[in-house]
This record gives C-alpha cells, sequence and structure tokens, in this order.
C-alpha cells in the first residue's frame, strides 16, 4: 500500500479547547477561504509545512496517551483539515484501531453533496468522533464578503452530520462589528436549532494575537483596529445564540 | 501501654506502647471522597484577625519589606514573652503564639553567624547592639566562624566564583522537620520520659566520640523539650499531657513548630504533614457536639494565618537568591496510604480552603502529594484552587511512597523526608552549567579569569567534539563533586557543633536516619549545549588569549523539553553521571547523599555568574529554574514539555526534581469547569508517567506586566505566583526575578 503523505503546518501536544479533554493537534496546511480575521494566515498556501505519513503522526501522538483520560485525543485542524482527507482518513484508521478520540476542526468550505464526494467523506465520517464546525455568519452574502466564499454548502455540512447523527460542536468567531448583527446571531440561533446532534455551541471572542503574522507575511490586515469583545459583548452573543442550552459535551 | 483519658475514642494499640504517630493516624482517620460543599466560610474573628493582619502586611510593605526587628535579645524558646497579632482582639485568636513579642517583627538569631544577623539589621536601618556584637566575636564562636576557620583556600575559591553556591554557611541550614504532632498526642512529659530512656542507653558507657555527641545531644533535646512547656506556660497552656480536644490539639502541634522558629532560622521551615492528624480530633470533636464545622474551619485559618506570619532576618543578598522573604513553612496534604486508602481527609480540603477563606498566600507552601487514584473530587478543587490562587504545588506520592512510605514530608520544596524518622543535611547546589565551561576552559572562571578547578587541558579545536568535551567534562564533574561533598561535610559538622536544632531533634527518634542532599543548578543548559555540540556544529569563538569566549552553532539540534529522547538521553545521563560522582564519596555522619534538579529563585543569581553557553544561553542571563527546559526551548506544547520530566528517574534524585509551568487560563479551557477537568487531565498523565513535581500557575503574560508596572493597584497586593519550588507574592520579587517570571515559557495557544 502507497502511504498518504500529509501536509502539516504545525503540531501541538497541549490543546484544551479543541475537543473533549486534552487534545494533540495536527495543524494542516492549506484553507482556500480568507476570512478577513483569521489568525493562522499562514496556513493558507499548501506550499511548505512538513510531510509526514499518517504513522509518523501517530508515534509522535501516541506519546501523550497517558494525558487523554476523559475523552482526550486527536483533532486535527488547520489550514483546512477537510483538504486533506485521504491523510486524515489514513490516521484515524491508525487512531481508532488504539480506540483514540477523534475530532475534526473544520469550516466545511469543501463539503459538498457531490456523490462522489459523499463516498470519502462519509469513511471520514464514520471514522470521526466529533467535528468541530466553524460557522462565521449566517447570512450568505456578509459570508462572502467576510471570507471569500458562499456559506451554503457549510450549513449543508451541518445538516448532513446531523441527519447521520454525528455529534458536533459548532462555534462562532465574535467579531464587534463584523458578526455581531442581532439579526444575524438570531438566524444562526435559529439555524443550529434545526440541527439534532450539536453536543456544544461556542462564542470565540475575535482576537488580535494574530496580527503580528499578517505583518510577517507582508499581507494587508483588513480589520485594523477592530478590537476583541467586551465581557458585555460576549455575554449578549451568548444569550441571543442560547448557547447555554447545549451541554451535552459535559460527561462526555 | 500507656492511657490518658485524652485519648479517650481513640483505637489502636501500638501507638500507645511507644512513639508511633504513624500508626495512630492510620488506626484512626476517616478517608473523605465527597466534595467541597461542607466547608464553611470564614468567622467574624478570622475577618477581623485577618484583616488586622492585612494592615501590617502593608505596613510592611511600605516600611521596604520590615515592620520590625529585634537588635538584642537573642531568640530562644523564652527570650521574648508572649506576643499576640493585636493586644486588643488576643481573645479572638484561637491559635496563640508568635516568634517574638510582637507580629511580623523579626527575632535576634546570631548562632548561624553574627555577621549576617547584623548585616540584617545594618541594611534595614537598625543598629545592632554592641554588647552581643562583642559576645558573639569575643566570648561565643557562631556557625559561620567555624566554618571559615575550617574551609581550604579551594572551597574559598569555589564559593566566591559560584561554582558551588547558595551554602547554608551564615545563617541555618533548616530542611529538618520535626514531628511537631507528637506534642499533641503525647504531651511533652512522655516525650521527655522516652528521650531520658534514650539517653540512659546511649552507649555501652565507652565514650567514642559519637556517643560523646550522642549524650550532649540528648540533653539539649531534653531541655529544649522542657524549655517548650515553659513557652507554652506563658501563654497559659500546659503542654506537659497530651491535648485534649481539637483546640488544644492544633495549639500544642503549633507550639511544637513555633519552638522550631523561634530557635532556628533555616531557609526552609517545613511544618510537615499535618492535616490528616488534626482531622481525626475534629472528627472526634464533631461527632461528639463540641465542635462546629464553621470552629473548624476556623481553627484551621488561624493556624495557617500564624504559619503566614513567619518571618525572618535577612540581608539584602539573602533577598538576591531567594526573593520575595519565603520561608518554606511547607504544610502537606493528601497523599495515599499504603495499604491503598486515600489519605485525603475533610481536614486536607480545610487547609485548601484557607486559600478562599483569606485570599491566596505563598505560604504556608501547600503541597498536594498527589496520585491519579485520589479521590476525583478532592483532585478537582485542588485544580479549582490552583486556576483561581496558583498558589499550590504537586508532588507524586505515587513515586515518593516507594522510598519513604506514607508518613513523609516535604521539608522545603520537593525534598522528602520521613516524619520523625529522618533529618537531612541540607547542601544547596553546584553549577554545572559552569562546570561545563570549566571543562571546556581547564578551569579557569570565564568571568574572574581565575584558576578555580584544576588546570585540566582545555579545549583546542575549532569546533567543540562532543567525545572530548564530554571526557573533559566528565573529569571536570568530578573534581567539582569531590569539593562539594567535602564542604558540605564541613558546613554540616560546624552546624552540629554551634547551632545544633535541638527542638526539632527532640521530636524526632533518637536513632534518626540522615539525608545528605546535594543539588544541580543549570541542567537545561548543560543538556541542551551537549545536544548542540552533538547535533549540530558548534564553533569555539576565542578571544586574543585564547580563552574560550563564546560559540557559534551552525544547524538545528533537539532540545529538552520536547519529548525528544535524542536530548532527553542526554538529562538522564548528566543526573546519573553526576548522583555517581557523588555517591562515591564519604558523607559526614553516615548520611545517604541525595541530589535535587531545584534552584529556587537562585537561577537569576547563579546566571550572573555564569558565561555563554553553547546552547546559545547568554552570559549573564538567568538559568533555566529547576530542571525546567530552557526559555524558548518547548516548541510542543505543555504536555511535550511535561513528558522530558517524567524521563528523569527519581530514584536518582531523591531530594527532588523541581519543574514550574504556567498557562493561560484560556488555553487551559473556555470555562471554569474546563480548566479544572483539564488541569486534572494533565496531572494525572504526567504523575501516571513518574514525574515528580509541578508547580502551577494558572494566569497570562499581560497579567504579570500590569502587575509589575502597577504594584499598588489591589488586586496584586496578594497576587501569587509559584516559582521553582516554592510560591511568593509576584510585587515582592525583585525587579530582575519578575523579568525573569515574565520571560518564561507561557502555554497560552488558544
Amino acid at each position: 500500500m502507497s502511504e498518504v503523505i500529509g501536509r502539516v503546518n504545525s503540531l501541538e501536544s497541549f490543546g484544551s479547547v479543541d475537543g473533549p479533554g486534552v487534545r494533540y493537534i495536527v495543524f494542516l496546511k492549506g484553507c482556500h477561504m480568507r476570512c478577513k480575521y483569521c489568525h493562522n494566515p499562514e496556513t493558507w498556501g499548501m506550499e511548505g509545512g512538513m510531510e509526514m505519513t499518517p504513522q509518523e503522526i501517530m508515534d509522535k501522538a501516541i506519546r501523550f496517551k497517558a494525558y487523554w483520560k476523559n475523552g482526550g485525543g486527536i483533532t486535527v485542524s488547520g489550514g483546512e483539515a477537510l483538504l486533506q482527507m485521504d491523510f486524515i482518513i489514513e490516521l484515524f484508521k491508525l487512531a481508532k484501531a488504539k480506540g483514540i478520540n477523534t475530532c475534526i476542526d473544520t469550516s466545511g468550505n469543501p463539503f459538498s453533496l457531490d456523490p462522489e464526494y459523499l463516498k470519502k467523506f462519509d469513511e471520514l465520517m464514520n471514522l470521526t468522533d466529533t467535528f468541530l464546525l466553524d460557522i462565521k455568519i449566517i447570512d450568505d452574502e456578509k459570508h462572502k464578503e467576510l471570507t471569500g466564499w458562499t456559506n451554503k454548502n457549510i450549513l449543508e455540512l451541518a445538516k448532513y452530520l446531523s441527519d447521520n447523527n454525528k455529534d458536533m460542536w459548532i462555534r462562532n468567531v465574535l467579531v464587534p462589528g463584523v458578526t455581531d448583527d442581532t439579526e444575524d446571531l438570531e438566524g444562526l440561533r435559529d439555524f443550529v436549532k434545526t440541527l439534532k446532534t450539536v453536543k456544544r455551541f461556542e462564542v470565540l471572542p475575535y482576537h488580535t494575537l494574530g496580527v503580528v503574522k499578517y505583518e510577517e507575511l507582508g499581507i494587508k490586515y483588513e480589520l485594523d483596529g477592530i478590537l476583541p469583545p467586551t465581557k458585555e459583548e460576549i455575554e449578549r452573543a451568548n444569550n441571543i445564540l442560547e448557547t447555554a442550552n447545549y451541554q451535552g459535551y459535559l460527561g462526555k | 501501654m500507656l492511657q490518658f483519658e485524652q485519648w479517650n475514642g481513640f483505637e489502636g494499640r501500638l501507638w500507645k506502647e511507644e512513639i508511633n504517630v504513624r500508626d495512630f493516624i492510620q488506626k484512626n482517620y476517616t478517608p473523605y471522597d465527597g466534595d467541597e460543599s461542607f466547608l464553611a466560610g470564614p468567622t467574624e474573628a478570622t475577618d477581623k484577625l485577618w484583616g488586622r493582619l492585612q494592615e501590617l502586611q502593608a505596613q510592611e510593605r511600605a516600611n521596604g519589606g520590615v515592620l520590625d526587628m529585634e537588635t538584642k535579645v537573642v531568640s530562644g524558646l523564652t527570650a521574648y514573652g508572649p506576643g499576640y497579632i493585636d493586644e486588643t482582639m488576643k481573645d479572638l485568636e484561637t491559635v496563640v503564639g508568635l516568634q517574638t513579642d510582637a507580629p511580623l517583627k523579626r527575632a535576634f538569631m546570631p548562632y548561624g553567624g553574627i555577621a549576617m544577623a547584623e548585616k540584617s539589621l545594618t541594611e534595614n536601618g537598625y543598629t545592632p547592639d554592641p554588647e552581643m556584637h562583642k559576645v558573639f566575636t569575643e566570648y561565643h564562636k557562631t556557625h559561620n566562624q567555624g566554618v571559615f576557620d575550617a574551609y581550604t583556600p579551594e572551597m574559598k575559591a569555589a564559593r566566591h566564583s559560584h561554582v558551588i553556591t547558595g551554602l547554608p554557611d551564615t545563617y541555618g541550614r533548616g530542611r529538618i522537620v520535626g514531628d511537631y504532632r507528637r506534642v499533641a498526642l503525647y504531651g511533652i512529659d512522655y516525650l521527655i520520659e522516652e528521650k531520658t530512656h534514650d539517653f540512659n542507653n546511649c552507649g555501652d558507657g565507652t565514650m567514642y566520640d559519637e556517643i560523646i555527641r550522642q549524650r550532649e545531644e540528648l540533653k539539649d533535646q531534653i531541655n529544649a523539650l522542657k524549655g517548650m512547656k515553659a513557652m507554652a506556660a506563658s501563654y497559659g497552656f500546659d503542654i506537659s499531657k497530651p491535648a485534649k480536644d481539637a483546640r488544644e490539639a492544633v495549639q500544642w502541634l503549633y507550639f511544637g513548630y513555633l519552638a522550631a522558629v523561634k530557635t532556628q532560622n533555616g531557609a526552609a521551615m517545613s511544618v510537615g504533614r499535618v492535616a490528616t492528624f488534626l482531622d481525626i480530633y475534629i472528627s472526634r470533636d464533631l461527632a461528639a457536639g463540641t465542635l462546629t464545622e464553621s470552629e473548624a474551619q476556623e481553627l484551621i485559618d488561624h493556624l495557617v494565618m500564624k504559619f503566614r506570619m513567619v518571618k525572618f532576618a535577612r540581608p539584602n543578598a539573602y533577598q538576591q537568591l531567594f526573593s520575595g522573604d519565603p520561608t518554606w513553612v511547607t504544610c502537606d496534604l493528601a497523599g495515599m496510604g499504603v495499604d491503598g486508602r486515600s489519605m485525603v481527609t475533610k481536614t486536607d480540603y480545610r487547609f485548601l480552603h484557607t486559600l478562599e477563606n483569606m485570599g491566596p498566600s505563598p505560604e504556608p507552601n501547600l503541597t498536594v502529594l498527589y496520585s491519579s487514584k485520589l479521590p476525583e473530587s478532592f483532585k478537582k478543587y485542588a485544580a479549582k484552587i490552583s486556576v483561581d490562587t496558583s498558589s499550590i504545588q504537586y508532588e507524586n506520592d505515587d513515586v515518593m511512597k516507594v522510598y519513604w512510605g506514607d508518613d513523609y514530608a516535604i521539608c522545603c520544596c520537593v525534598s522528602a523526608t520521613q516524619t520523625g524518622k529522618e533529618m537531612q543535611f541540607f547542601g544547596a547546589r553546584a553549577n554545572l552549567a559552569k562546570c561545563l565551561l570549566y571543562a571546556i576552559n581547564g578551569g579557569v572562571d570565564a568571568k574572574s579569569r581565575d584558576q578555580v578547578g584544576p588546570a585540566y587541558p582545555r579545549v583546542t579545536t575549532e569546533y567543540l567534539e562532543y567525545d572530548d568535551v564530554v571526557a573533559k567534562f566528565d573529569k571536570m564533574m568530578d573534581w567539582l563533586a569531590g569539593l562539594y561533598v567535602n564542604t558540605l561535610n564541613l558546613i554540616q559538622y560546624m552546624h552540629d557543633k554551634y547551632y545544633y536544632e535541638a527542638a526539632e531533634m527532640a521530636l524526632i527518634d533518637t536513632d534518626v536516619e540522615r539525608t545528605f542532599a546535594t543539588g544541580i543548578a543549570g541542567f537545561s543548559h548543560v543538556v541542551d549545549s551537549l545536544s548542540a555540540i552533538k547535533y549540530a556544529k558548534v564553533k569555539v569563538i576565542r578571544d586574543e588569549t585564547g580563552f574560550n569566549v563564546d560559540y557559534e552553532t551552525e544547524g538545528d539540534f533537539p532540545k529538552y523539553g520536547n519529548d525528544d529522547d535524542r536530548a532527553d538521553d542526554i538529562a538522564v545521563w548528566l543526573l546519573k553521571t553526576f548522583m555517581d560522582k557523588i555517591k562515591k564519596r564519604h558523607t559526614y555522619r553516615n548520611s545517604k547523599p541525595t541530589t535535587s534538579i531545584l534552584t529556587i529563585t537562585s537561577n537569576v543569581v547563579y546566571g550572573k555568574y555564569t558565561g555563554n553557553m553553547p546552547d546559545g544561553r547568554r552570559a549573564g542571563s538567568p538559568l533555566a529554574p529547576g530542571a525546567n527546559p530552557s526559555y524558548g526551548a518547548e516548541q510542543n506544547g505543555l504536555v511535550a514539555s511535561l513528558n522530558s520530566l517524567t524521563k528523569l528517574p527519581y530514584g536518582w534524585a531523591l531530594d527532588g526534581i523541581s519543574n514550574t509551568q504556567t498557562m493561560n487560563p484560556d488555553a487551559l479551557g473556555h470555562n471554569e469547569e474546563e480548566r479544572v477537568n483539564n488541569l486534572v487531565n494533565v496531572m494525572d498523565g504526567y504523575f501516571d508517567q513518574g514525574a515528580h513535581h509541578l508547580n502551577v500557575n494558572v494566569f497570562g503574560k499581560d497579567k504579570l506586566i500590569d502587575a509589575m508596572e502597577h504594584p499598588e493597584k489591589p488586586e496584586y497586593a496578594n497576587f501569587t505566583i509559584r516559582v521553582s519550588g516554592y510560591a511568593v507574592k509576584f510585587i515582592d520579587l525583585t525587579k530582575e526575578q519578575q523579568m525573569d517570571v515574565i520571560s518564561r515559557t507561557f502555554h497560552e495557544r488558544m
């Protein structure tokens, strides 16, 4: 069997907010979206990074098994994880053989209901315990403005996961003045209500830690001057989105 | 068999036949695996006393760090008469006793060294008493004088260059934990009776040196016990008989400890493992209906308040080494018994709860003896307190129990001793980073250019060659280990002679086991330097005299702190090699040699005296503390760094392996429950793999920077952080040490 090679941007032994428990996080290279607030612009391109086999990743990850009580395990993030499905499938096969919890952190941009695509996606979905799905904004026009792409297929992915009884966490980055319109938050709330398998719904406050990377990469940062949301703004968003109703992740 | 009515309701028999506190605990304690919901808040008395103490602490800080000092009366068990937090509120104190006659007033303790005692006074604006100066220079020799009379020129040179450093040759060596519980359980009279029995059975009548010394020491111990009774009597208590209830047990035990801190000014004056013991008395009173939960908590709050007040007079140079006025009143909680039962009791909770009732505090140095097998609810409560206060440390009970049983105590930061069975000769540390530079430069010091070590051939090749450097380093370490152990032998001899710890030793078995503690500084820098030499190319830069002054590294190399065996194997090799060289030496009084990887905050000062290193560390910059990886070396996140520490075999560093980690709260979880659970996951994984120690800090760099710039903000008055081996109020650190803490690795990926 010829082994699949993954393009890896970086590895982190201690992730604690990207899935249940302590996570080993594999950040893959490459993403088509150009979200204005992206804090990892260095992962956009497919070029560069480290070429690694699933087994190489697994050998590194398994060193941290002792920390994975209470549901911890491996999370593949990015970049956009779903651009390298073949690689993740092989990695997760290895993980599942050892009983390790698996998560994918995705923006859903590559998703499609095309039967060819779904064939492969289904295989991956069956190997994945939880999807962490970022929904940037519910309004499609605003979504295009913010990311350069439609959100139609992203919402389809959410529905598809729900229809297939697959656990997911929904996350929404709160950017003051950009993603915090009452109307948009209410729209998102109503959409998430239609999903059956949402175990957690989180507001991720926008932060500016990634801005310095834009300078290093010589890319213009379009949200210059926007400050992280205040505690009150975060509370307001949580109230509108009714995130407290999604506690299924506890006790998992 | 002894019988006292004070023991009514207690089970067991062995502990009534002889002094055996462990047996008493095992036969009588009640494990608790519930949660913290039973705990009570502070009483009105606690709020008032703590409020007054905080005012005093604020005055102390405003005065530049010292509230008051004694200049004339030499400290002793009854030297000062009774003292209270506040005379007008003394009826509120359920636990009484101060080191001197006034709160936070520092005693005059010249026996370790008169020069140091006087320096502490003059540097704080006090005038030493001329009469006392005469007494301790002309009539009575001190420990410090004894040591310097006997030091060899080589020892003085090594001390001066700081290749061995932090030596306890000017003040008390500390680190001896009396079994203060004995005072409560047996009362002083029985303890005197037992020591008198030992005195009468000491030797066969032939007066060898050892026997003569033993007889003299036993007599000193008996006198100290009598002194404790007199001290307690000055507060209106008769401690000749066992304590009859929880309040007396707490008070009796505290008197035992107070005797130690009135007579010794060791760097570390630990109180030991007392929570489970005290819980037995509290449980008995609660069951009898003579004590309420609120009163039980008050007792512990007041005891802890007293531990928060322990102070010693120190000169500025000491503050440079051990910043923030630490006293290492280490107080151990939890642990598992050898029979597999958890030793967590409600009183272990009550001790942690003091950090909520009275806010964060560096002292007492609360230490959780950790095992993943502890009750989940206790692990979570401790983790919650860590997340909220950054005031506690964790040490691996699973690895320590193998060596020390289930009644050991931590006598400083990370160093275990069996309570009442052992004492330790504290021995500071050797700077192995400097030793590596000596190996490269043939024993010549990079800073002074003095020939401090032996004039072995120095490195003359253009690039450092691994085999050559290791061979030279091995030889230089052998020299250093020999000199170091010898220096300590001399110091311990003089300390026994001139500054014997009679009060503490009176509460330890006469057949005491002794450990001989050594220590390693600069650990990570030696490991990374050797790794650079092995896996990259290190070019030597020489000055005009041919002296090796700096290094240029070409290529990448593995660093300790990334779970990379290439570097971590060097770390294990270094520890074992150094320890082998310590072990083969003669150690004073048949003591058992051990070593630690621990620097405390002295990593900053040690770094000042250490030149450029092949790992890229610049001359004068702080060494990484303890067994921590070097700053910036950790490239794979927290648990990769922790994994490197799990590879160091505890059996080779029985004096402890200190590791301090700081996590941004947001990187630990998005809400408190997540943070608590993840911290427990991290500690379970770390300790299950055999690592020894973890200082847990939970805050962001922003908070430190703000506290440094605005120390006057009320929220920073008690802002406590863990540094290598102890906790400290951040604003009490020197500026240099604040900068050092800020420059360390923060695990903050979000």
